[in-house]
């Protein structure tokens, strides 16, 4: 018997692919020329205003005056201010300290094949916030103390970002049962705390830290401004986290719970050792979207007085030193480049294990 | 009590919102007896077994396991769960955790046990039950057959005096079945108190003391294989058997 | 037994301890919060609504003045809020509906640039990219001197776009009644000739009769009475303009934000919704022989909506949320002029930000039992 010739399948020539993907039909011809059109009236004078034009040098606005593009020396010569905020300088070893020890344990949660992911998570959320307090606030063990007023830029951003995640997850978690439970009492109060959270804006939560909080204390008590803001993040994110966790929940088999039980197991244990392993795993990927959102809402802080990422290069593009008409431009593009990639990079990551958990299920 | 009676079940009644699904269920198991519970489906078999080790809640009648009334009393159901073991028509193992894991959880966890003793008296059951080369496997990774197998394993290794099956062969591939029975068989040559809920009907000829026969919600007939399968005394049982032997 | 070994006992027990500890938390929140109040003289109550609020507030949809009352302030927020909302919610789904569909377009250049859009708006943070847009659009735009002009009737500088104001006079309102009269005939006669296209197939041509039934009765009524609508045009008065209306570059940058944002989520759920849809429902209606904009328009989109309405309504809501942004580039919504001058003008810091938060959460409330009765209703028509 002859053997069946191999089919035809000519390489698509790159003819072949603009004529198929960009020029199929007349509409499509004319939607890739304005297209074209409309990427060339953005990207040209943006790059042209970003690099070719731009002044990468000078100490001041005098040296951006003299060009027409970015003016970078303005971020460049801020940058201690935008990474350490007012951190006093000699003591700013500790800040990176704390962001060596953040980008180390991220590392290992996100890269594969790394062991121990679940212990690391743990030091994670526990050790090391309390580490990095210490490190950062100092008033012992020798350590000089750095008063919050001086926290600012990205160090503060992160502070915001990461407390809001580590107290959001063990909070998120609790409401998440309680809003499950048998119990009425439980599960009513669960829903209201989740409902007013989720009803309101974070600005009004901000503004309730900031101006009603300090009434409800015993006289005398104040309030540190960022410990009023973290503790509106706190309760803001723990009502998504729950949110977030119960549909983790719901997608585990109500046979789990019953083996779990039938082998002797009581609530606590069998939800620690059996139900949430699975259920947190499989909300992951909205949990890394959870803080996507927490990282991007940390700019409302400067709303109300913090001076956070966004809050400092506004200062800056506010300043007199550095008043040009570029500058504000600058600053917020070098705020947005940030913040996108810190964004982008962990949604990637959220896309990542949602196909490993997607193919997990297939099998 | 100490007539050597494993599972008492005394006038016990239970609904579904309006549905009457146990009706005034009498039900004695003694000590290392072998009860096979069968029945159409929807007649309340699994609710019945699922009563005993307080999956399902009684609302009417006693239940009593060894001796001990179920009842509302705080940490009672969680200690008749350490003596009562159950296997799932679904096998539900936990799949984040290997046979061996899946095994060990429960006696380190309730029991206390030390991880290495736990270790070791998870394997002599993974090997009883044929499969000790499957310990650091994960569920996923094994056949209908084998995880049932495990989910036995994960049973016995709490060293319970009684044993439920919930229909235990129901969702496995017609060629597995056969290995998980056999199992159970060996399982019952030890002389474990098992009450099996299962359409197994070669099952329950050659391993049965007594056939309960279940029918919307009562018990039928509860008699001796010999008696059940020749002799059977209920019309409902004969419709039955006239179906499932033909 | 004894009873306190009974599970109910103690689940009844805890939950006793649980509100007991919530009221005492309450309690204890309340006493101090008196304390304070008094020892700083702060007033209490909700009897500060009628007292004078005494500032300016550059836009205001009802009539304001400097006698006008908190209440009035309260009332000139939330409509303020829910204007912004508005605007943007359909602004906002029109272009994230087209975004999109853009994603799944054949034209490669195309799906790449509506993917790129969706990427950068929604890594980067939503006050940034309002900055930039009040910061832009300030900045091109030119001084009232110099305004963009548009036909002599529209005017766009810094200070606003500045655009005619109708003036109704009395007899409009029976030009308004002829135009409902329009509109409700347009939809009987809409729904009569869908009955009529299923009995015979054949359908009157719908949109120049509806057309005319919406545009030709208020005309008439118009024309007999004498046009009774006069419009009062910006005019230059020295520095600024007088009369007309003006829209604020504030709400312009907001609403501008605002939807740039939202669509960039709309997107995605519109994609997911139809790329959700089964590949063989495209292929069984093309089968059938229906062309490509029907099968979209007939099988695709009803389909693809029931997934996309859901998580669509959560983005308005999420829309009107965000609308609290404006504190920071002070255009007067209800978190700007109630909770952020209000407050500070009297103190009352309870009071205002408990009626702001239970503003935004009724509308919240509302638009969730809305979607629960919606789920509800396309549930049952499911098998």
């Amino acid at each position: 018997m002859t053997p069946r010739p191999p089919p035809h399948q000519p390489m698509p020539g790159p003819i072949e692919w603009l004529r198929e993907n960009l020029f199929s039909t007349p509409l499509n011809a004319v939607l890739t020329l304005l297209a074209l059109v409309l990427i060339w009236s953005i990207v040209a004078p943006f790059v042209q205003w970003a690099l070719i034009d731009a002044a990468f040098e000078g100490k001041s606005r005098e040296d951006c005056l003299r060009r027409e593009g970015a003016c970078w020396p303005f971020v460049i010569e801020r940058l201690g201010q935008i990474i350490y905020g007012f951190y006093d300088g000699t003591e700013r070893w500790r800040v990176d300290i704390a962001y060596l020890l953040l980008a180390a344990g991220l590392f290992w949660l996100t890269f594969p094949r790394l062991p121990g992911k679940w212990a690391i998570g743990g030091i994670m959320l526990t050790a090391y916030p309390i580490a990095a307090l210490i490190m950062l606030v100092g008033g012992v063990l020798g350590l000089p103390q750095v008063p919050t007023e001086r926290w600012g830029g990205l160090l503060l951003t992160l502070v915001v970002a990461v407390t809001g995640i580590v107290a959001s997850l063990p909070l998120g978690i609790l409401l998440a049962l309680g809003r499950r439970s048998e119990l009425p009492v439980v599960r009513w109060l669960s829903i209201a705390f989740i409902e007013l959270w989720r009803g309101v804006p974070l600005v009004t939560v901000l503004f309730m830290a900031a101006n009603m909080l300090p009434l409800f204390l015993p006289g005398g008590v104040t309030i540190n401004k960022l410990l009023g803001a973290l503790i509106a993040v706190a309760l803001f994110s723990s009502a998504y986290m729950a949110e977030v966790v119960r549909g983790g929940l719901q997608a585990i088999d109500k046979g789990q719970f019953e083996a779990a039980s039938a082998v002797g197991l009581g609530y606590w244990r069998a939800m620690g050792l059996v139900i949430l392993p699975q259920a947190l795993r499989l909300s992951i990927p909205n949990i890394v979207g959870n803080f996507i959102g927490l990282l991007k809402d940390t700019t409302l802080v400067s709303i109300i007085g913090l001076f956070d990422l966004l809050g400092i290069i506004q200062a800056g593009t506010a300043s007199a030193e550095w008043a040009t008409p570029n500058t504000a431009y600058t600053g917020y593009v070098f705020a947005g480049v940030v913040f996108w990639v810190m964004c982008f990079g962990m949604s990637r990551y959220a896309k990542h294990m949602e196909d490993i958990l997607k193919a997990g299920e297939q099998r | 009590m100490t007539n050597g009676c494993a599972v008492e079940l005394i006038g016990v009644n239970k609904w579904f919102k309006t549905f009457h699904v146990l009706r005034d269920i009498n039900l004695a198991v003694a000590s290392r007896e072998r009860v096979v519970i069968c029945g159409p489906s929807g007649s309340g078999k699994s609710t019945l077994i699922r009563c005993i080790n307080g999956l399902e809640r009684h609302e009417q009648g006693k239940v009593i396991v060894e001796g001990q009334e179920l009842t509302e009393e705080v940490g009672q159901v969680e200690a008749v769960r350490r003596n009562v073991g159950m296997v799932f028509q679904q096998f539900n193992l936990f799949p984040h955790l290997t046979a061996l894991e899946n095994c060990t959880l429960a006696p380190m966890w309730v029991r206390r046990m030390p991880k290495k003793q736990a270790e070791e008296l998870a394997m002599s059951f993974l090997e009883r039950v044929h499969i000790p080369e499957q310990a650091s496997k994960y569920p996923g990774q094994l056949s209908g057959g084998q995880q049932q197998r495990v989910a036995i394993a994960r049973a016995l290794t709490m060293e319970p005096h009684i044993m439920l099956f919930d229909e235990p062969t129901s969702a496995l591939d017609p060629e597995m079945i056969k290995e998980v029975l056999e199992t159970m068989v060996e399982l019952a040559e030890t002389g474990m108190t098992m009450l099996v809920v299962s359409h197994e009907m070669g099952f329950a000829r050659t391993v049965a003391d007594r056939i309960a026969f279940m029918d919307h919600g009562e018990i039928v007939e509860d008699a001796t294989p010999q008696e059940f399968f020749n002799n059977p005394k209920s019309e409902r049982t004969k419709e039955f058997l006239g179906q499932i032997l033909r | 037994m004894s009873w306190w070994r009974s599970r109910r006992t103690r689940d009844v027990l805890f939950q006793a301890a649980l509100l007991i500890g919530v009221a005492l938390l309450i309690a204890a929140m309340a006493t101090n919060a008196i304390a304070t109040m008094e020892r700083q003289r702060i007033a209490s109550g909700f009897a500060f609504l009628d007292n004078t609020a005494g500032f300016d507030v550059i836009q205001t949809l009802v009539p304001y003045d400097e006698s006008s009352t908190y209440g009035r302030v309260l009332l000139v927020g939330v409509l303020n809020t829910l204007l912004v909302a508005a605007i943007g919610i359909v602004l906002a789904t029109l272009l994230g509906f087209v975004i999109g569909i853009g994603q799944l377009s054949s034209n490669w250049l195309i799906a790449r640039l509506c993917r790129v859009y969706v990427e950068t708006l929604r890594n980067t943070p939503l006050l940034l990219q309002l900055f930039v847009w009040y910061f832009a659009v300030l900045r091109a735009l030119p001084y009232p001197r110099e305004s963009w002009n548009l036909f002599d009737a529209a005017f766009l500088n810094n200070r606003g776009l500045y655009l005619p104001r109708p003036m109704p006079e009395t007899d409009f309102g029976l030009v308004l009644i002829g135009l409902v009269a329009g509109v409700l005939a347009a939809v009987w006669f809409s729904m009569r000739s869908l009955e009529q296209r299923e009995k015979t197939g054949q359908a009157p041509p719908t949109l120049p009769v509806n057309l005319a039934l919406v545009v030709l009765p208020p005309l008439l009524v118009s024309a007999g009475l004498g046009f009774p609508l006069t419009f009062s045009m910006p005019v230059l008065a020295g520095f600024n303009f007088e009369g007309g209306v003006v829209v604020l570059p504030e709400l312009i940058a907001l609403v501008v934000a605002l939807a740039t944002y939202t669509a960039s989520y709309i997107a995605e759920i519109v994609r997911a919704g139809i790329e959700g849809v089964a590949k063989g429902q495209r292929e069984a209606a093309q089968a059938v022989g229906l062309t490509r904009g029907q099968t979209l328009r007939l099988v695709i989109v009803p389909q693809a909506m029931r997934q996309i309405v859901p998580p669509l309504t959560s983005q308005y809501l999420n829309l009107t949320k965000n609308s609290s942004l404006a504190v920071a580039i002070a255009y007067p919504d209800l978190v700007s002029v109630f909770a952020g001058t209000s407050l500070s003008q009297t103190g009352q810091a309870i009071e205002i930000i408990a009626i702001t938060m239970g503003v935004y959460l009724t509308i919240s409330l509302l638009t969730s039992a809305l979607m629960n009765w919606y789920n509800a209703r396309i549930a049952l028509t499911e098998r």
